[in-house]
């Protein structure tokens, strides 16, 4: 009798890699999936931080997924090597700074890697010939075929009827015809499919599930390189780009400036990296200040949070600047009239 | 009994799993691990984690903002 053949599918959480890997259960295949955690996910932060979401359903949709096709999930930690893809991606980047070629590849190759070390026999991911416009195109999967090193190992079961025969489906681990010719950007031979299958709750696609496709998001990254004349970062500020205001008004600083109760207690977690302000005399945001900055510019830094402060129509506001080294002193400014303050300070 | 204790505070999810994940891949059958995490959605995502992968969670509790998973390991895959 020949053994139970071993898929690895690359689950996102989303409706195509929850079908592609029922798809492959439906062929007797045993399946298990894996998430890739790049420090860019959406998944639950911003949930997790603002406190207006605090009521929300919480759910990470990829173990929702997994639940729901009975399978184990394995999240993986990719956020040191994936900084090689965001920062230097071969096939560029998309509309934002999002390098979804490359990013396939690189996840792809990881699964090749996962799949040699664990003794399974293929991979399989919920990819559709043009569903989307860099990483989903006809000319593009083999790409990620090829420069991933994963070749024929590699099957995509909604759409793999449109492409070469992979070695699963030669060697008959896979019955081809009962795979799927997807192709384009409509949704509903999924919706069909999910219908088919029963699944009636699943994630809406909604613009992705990294903050990389985000524009706003991808302002604040490529303003942080430009601010630190080097294109790297560290964990702490991808995860500060996804909280407060960001308001930069000299090259060398900006402020973060909490909006919301749940904001303030998470970027107190930053207080001893970062100088700070909070105001003393009326309710208000907290605000971290990142980099160099004068006197001066620590007197509009102090006008700019009391302008987001309760006391914003008031003559004066107290604050409280901390500096780096958690020296505290007051400072009393006029707030900054909204109108004084100019949009492309706004990040 | 003996409790490994992770400590996921100020991490956000899915980082509270992995560091319960990279715990039990270690451990024997029966052991109980705690995770303490700031994230409440460490809640649900622990809990699902654990029940996907074979493990018991034994009691969730909030306490002070914080919020404590409990899961004994299950038994080590086979397949």
């Amino acid at each position: 009798m020949s053994r139970q053949r071993k898929a690895a599918a690359l689950i996102s959480g989303g409706l195509d890699s929850l079908l592609a890997a029922r798809v492959m259960q439906e062929q007797g295949i045993h399946v298990e999936g894996i998430n890739f955690y790049t420090g860019f996910c959406v998944e639950g932060h911003t949930h997790a931080i603002r406190k207006k979401d605090r009521k929300k359903e919480k759910r990470n949709n990829a173990l929702w997924v997994a639940e729901q096709l009975g399978i184990k999930l394995h999240i993986i930690d990719i956020v040191e090597d994936y900084k090689q893809v965001v920062l230097n991606p071969k096939h560029g980047y998309g509309a934002n700074l999002n390098p979804c070629l490359d990013c396939k590849i690189f996840m792809v190759g990881k699964a090749l890697e996962w799949i040699k070390a664990k003794g399974f026999d293929f991979i399989i991911t919920g990819e559709v010939m043009g569903q989307r416009p860099m990483s989903q195109r006809k000319q593009t999967l083999p790409i990620v075929a090829g420069e991933s090193g994963a070749e024929d190992l590699l099957l995509r079961p909604l759409c793999a009827r449109n492409l070469p025969e992979t070695l699963p489906e030669r060697e008959g681990w896979v019955d081809r015809e009962r795979l799927y010719d997807f192709s384009g950007r409509s949704r509903k031979p999924q919706m069909a499919l999910a219908a088919k299958f029963g699944f009636e709750d699943y994630a809406q696609p909604a613009g992705g599930c990294c903050f990389l496709t985000d524009a706003q998001y991808s302002v604040k990254l490529a303003d942080l390189w430009q601010a630190r004349g080097d294109k790297q970062y560290e964990m702490d500020d991808i995860m500060l780009l996804k909280v407060g205001r960001h308001i930069r008004p000299a090259p060398g600083y900006k402020l973060i400036i909490s909006r919301e109760e749940g904001e303030g207690n998470f970027l107190r977690g930053y207080r001893h990296q970062y100088a700070h302000l909070t105001t003393v005399s009326h309710p208000g945001p907290l605000a971290l200040i990142d980099g160099q900055f004068d006197d001066q510019e620590l007197q509009l830094a102090a006008r700019l949070v009391a302008r987001y402060s309760q006391g914003r129509s008031a003559e004066q506001v107290t604050l409280e600047f901390t500096d780096i080294d958690g020296q505290a002193r007051e400072l009393t400014v006029k707030p900054l009239p909204a109108h004084e303050i100019p949009k492309e300070w706004v990040l | 009994m003996n409790r490994q204790i992770v400590d996921c505070r100020r991490l956000l999810c899915p980082m509270p799993v992995i560091r319960v994940q990279s715990a039990v891949e270690d451990l024997a059958e029966g052991t109980v691990v705690e995770a303490v995490c700031t994230d409440p959605g460490a809640l649900t995502d622990i809990p699902a984690w654990s029940r996907i992968n074979g493990h018991r969670v034994v009691e969730t509790r909030s306490e002070a903002g914080e919020y404590f998973v409990v899961v004994e390991v299950g038994p080590k895959d086979l397949s």
